[in-house]
């Protein structure tokens, strides 16, 4: 026990790719999976392992050059979240059918509930769809141990795998081993075979046809086959969980005594689902509980409707998470067992997301309502997206959204003969990311809006990881900066211009200059560039420029409404704003803010005044 | 701490807002387990509600196999944002205890055993910007604490004093922070206030 850490899910799962040999790792941050990288490239600097680790630059880019890897004998896996998944599909799809050499690990965590993320989606039913195998870990250190099972069974079936972690097993802490890391050689062999690796629709029939022999075969491989739990226990009724709910039903089955009379299954790998198993199951039971999420993946390879009871039956619900409450309450009404089960803890409510005090972007949203009050406002993916808050966001849709639905907007209010400001707003990372190619099109099509790139030198929301604006990567180590504005300007824009929203006044002037270009000639870029305040990476700090409020404040409550910055606080009692010194970050911007000009600049160091 | 038996299973709730530090001070909690030789398993709030939103961490010691806490099932909760506190009571169990960080008596309620410490005025006047966190810690572990706990401040000073090689200044920073939590606790509990 001494010798073992704590280790995050995501750490774990990063701990298990160094170990077990991985030499190329790519990855594009995403919660819940941002971590796994960030923790690769951690692992590597302690091990001295030779590995290639990056950020690419979407989910797409970073699996065909992990994938590329794989087919030259290296091990190599790519890490996203599950709607990044959907970027790389196109690419995932392909790989299936082309396999593999050395073993090729797809890490795509899924967030029911959802916490963090557009969609609920569940990541094995694209890999049902892709026709790939689906490892399903219930905890940190089961996560681990199936990164070297993932590899073995990748390299034995030449096949790509994929690890499908959820929030609560990427976010769980563990007491683990500590990382155990014997240097094994690299070597790379690549053989030319075009009928393989460059295969025209003749061979993709032939491949189509080894992929389903592979899956035959992989729904009898011996070391991905269920576990189970309780040996000895017989019963008419059987309950089969996997993923984290497996550790949920477990515990909950401990505490109730149902461990001793109901049969519990865990199944690793959900996709394909054993083939034994499967027969077996539906020859001994009557009745059969699953537990997964988010989809019925397990109980579609069931296809017993009269003794499945799950998400196609109806008696597991389909959307949302399956938190212990609610596997408790499943569990005892499939038993039989009356009584009350705990009603889940609400968690709505309370105090909502905001961007941090001093966050650039809330200056760039405000500028933005004062430039375009009756604008139309897309928006996109990333702390931004709280730009809701100071309602200059109307729409977010997915990762490079908010160009195109500018351009959409455009469109659809040209045909029926209005004029609008629109005003689209996107990340530097998320601009890089998808934001481009709408951008070109806007340009051939001459979309009239501004577009407005928050560039504040990082991916904040996920934990500040580099954008290759930035020049290093994700080892620390130094990389080819991309400029942002050569992007825009190669793209055909005509009016970019680069400011830093945190000098107001000029920068709404700005943005009036740009909606009056784009009116009479097309697309117009305005870059705010200041950095992010919580980036600890960030190269120059921003001038600190204290403030205080003079007795002037009128309780208004103006810059509490409209400008949102949490360091602002109501006092009730005195019906009047002050400054919570814990929290403010000294960026002086809401001197422009206040209506009667309350709120000042502090002229004497020290002293300051609550 | 004599006075107190350190249980060795225990399930608690850490609960606040972004920016206050919940998931330094959960797994500062959870590697102070294994530094007891305990195994723990943890569940942490990443992504949106991190930026000023209500931020919950369940923390497991002693061998259970779920990172979740179940309702009425939490043996005691740190509240390091008195707002979050009505909403997140029902994870207590009947005869649950919190510790909470509040201004004022504004949030106290019936029932479950509860001591207050006004941390964010602490942290202001002992210039600790983000030690809000350790000063709450250290009064739930100061002398005469009748909160049952699964460690002692020894403990975590210990933990806290092998990370300083790799980070120093936020580990003095705790210290000082633990130290002040522990020092408001230690005469709170003797004087023993109602709240
Ligand atoms: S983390 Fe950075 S980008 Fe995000 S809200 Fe805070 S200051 Fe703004
Ligand atoms: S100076 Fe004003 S706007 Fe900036 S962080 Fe402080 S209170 Fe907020």
């Amino acid at each position: 026990m001494s010798s073992n850490i704590l280790m995050l899910g995501n750490e774990a799962i990063a701990a298990g790719l160094v170990e077990n040999g991985c030499a190329v790792a790519t990855s594009y941050p995403g919660t819940p999976a941002s971590e796994i990288l960030s923790s690769v490239a951690a692992w590597q600097k302690a091990t001295g392992a030779t590995m290639h680790v990056e950020w690419g630059v979407n989910e797409k880019v970073s699996l065909e050059i992990a994938y590329t890897a794989a087919i030259t004998g290296l091990r190599s896996a790519v890490a996203m979240k599950q709607v990044g998944l959907n970027v790389a599909s196109d690419p995932f799809m392909s790989a299936a059918y082309q396999g593999v050499k050395g073993g090729f690990i797809v890490i795509s965590a899924d967030d029911p509930g959802p916490h963090s993320s557009q969609t609920e989606q569940d990541s094995r039913m694209l890999a049902m769809l892709a026709k790939v195998p689906v490892l399903d870990p219930d905890s940190p250190a089961q996560a681990r141990e199936m990164v070297g099972l993932g590899f073995e069974l990748s390299e034995k079936f030449e096949i790509p795998v994929l690890l499908r972690p959820t929030t609560r097993v990427c976010h769980a802490g563990q007491n683990v081993p500590a990382v155990e890391f014997s240097p094994s050689p690299i070597s790379v062999d690549f053989t030319k075979e075009p009928s393989r690796w460059a295969s025209t629709p003749k061979f993709r029939l032939q491949q189509h046809l080894q992929l389903v022999a592979k899956l035959e075969q992989i729904a009898v491989h011996p070391a991905t086959a269920p576990k189970r739990i309780n040996p000895g226990v017989t019963a008419p009724k059987a309950v089969l969980a996997c993923g984290v709910a497996a550790a949920h039903a477990r515990e909950i089955m401990t505490d109730s005594g149902l461990i001793d009379t109901l049969p519990l299954y865990q199944v690793l790998q959900p996709f394909p689902l054993h083939s034994e198993f499967r027969d077996r199951l539906l020859a001994s039971y009557d009745q059969i509980l699953i537990l997964e999420e988010t989809s019925g993946v397990i109980e579609m390879q069931l296809a017993d409707r009269q003794r499945t009871r799950g998400k196609l039956t109806g008696f597991v619900a389909e959307a949302g998470e399956l938190i212990p409450e609610t596997v408790e309450r499943l569990l005892k009404d499939f038993a039989g067992i009356t009584g009350d089960a705990a009603a889940p803890v609400d968690t709505a409510g309370g105090r909502k997301p905001t961007l941090c005090p001093g966050c650039p972007h809330r200056t760039s949203f405000y500028a933005i309502k004062k430039a375009a009050p009756h604008g139309i406002y897309p928006s996109d993916i990333g702390c931004y997206t709280l730009g809701l808050n100071l309602g200059a966001v109307d729409s977010v849709l997915c990762m490079g959204a908010a160009v195109s639905q500018a351009a959409g907007f455009y469109q659809a209010f040209r045909l029926a003969g209005k004029e609008t400001d629109i005003v689209a707003t996107i990340g530097d990372s998320t601009f890089f990311h998808a934001g481009i190619p709408p951008l070109i099109d806007a340009v051939t099509q001459n979309a009239r809006f501004v577009l407005v790139i928050l560039d504040n030198s990082t991916t904040a929301m996920t934990g500040n990881q580099p954008t290759p604006a930035l020049g290093s990567g994700a080892m620390g180590e130094p990389t080819v900066a991309v400029d942002i504005e050569g992007l825009v300007n190669a793209c055909g824009i005509r009016f970019c211009q680069v400011a830093d929203p945190t000098e107001l006044p000029d920068f709404i002037a700005l943005l009036q200059k740009a909606l009056a270009f784009s009116h009479s000639n097309g697309p117009a870029v305005v870059i705010a560039r200041h950095p992010c305040v919580i980036d600890r990476r960030r190269k120059v700090a921003p001038p600190r420029r204290p403030v205080t409020i003079t007795p002037d404040c009128t309780g208004c409550r103006y810059c509490v409404t409209s400008f949102e910055c949490p360091a602002l606080i109501f006092d009730e009692q005195q019906k009047r704003v002050h400054i919570d010194r814990l929290t403010c970050q000294d960026c002086g911007v809401c001197v422009h803010v206040c209506p009667v000009g309350a709120i000042i600049e502090q002229q004497t160091e020290g002293g300051l005044q609550p | 701490m004599s006075d107190r038996e350190a249980p060795v299973r225990q399930q608690l709730i850490i609960s606040g807002v972004g920016g206050q530090g919940i998931l330094f001070l959960t797994r500062l909690l959870a590697e102070t387990a294994i530094h007891r030789g305990l195994a723990v398993i943890s569940s942490e709030t990443h992504g949106m509600a991190q930026r000023g939103g209500v931020v919950v961490s369940h923390l497991k010691v002693g061998g259970f196999p779920s990172p979740l806490v179940r309702a009425g099932t939490a043996d005691g909760m740190l509240v390091l944002n008195a707002g979050n506190f009505r909403l997140q009571r029902p994870f207590l169990k009947a005869d649950g205890w919190a510790a909470m960080n509040a201004p004022d008596c504004a949030e106290q309620v019936e029932g479950p055993a509860m001591h207050r410490i006004d941390a964010d005025a602490i942290a202001r006047e002992s210039g600790l910007r983000q030690g809000t966190n350790l000063i709450l810690l250290g009064f739930l572990l100061a002398p005469g604490s009748p909160f049952p706990f699964f460690c002692t401040a020894g403990d975590i000073r210990q933990v806290l004093e092998s990370k300083q090689a790799t980070r120093g200044n936020l580990v003095t920073q705790s210290l000082r922070a633990l130290e002040a939590g522990l020092e408001y606790g230690t005469t709170y509990y003797l004087e023993a206030p109602g709240c």
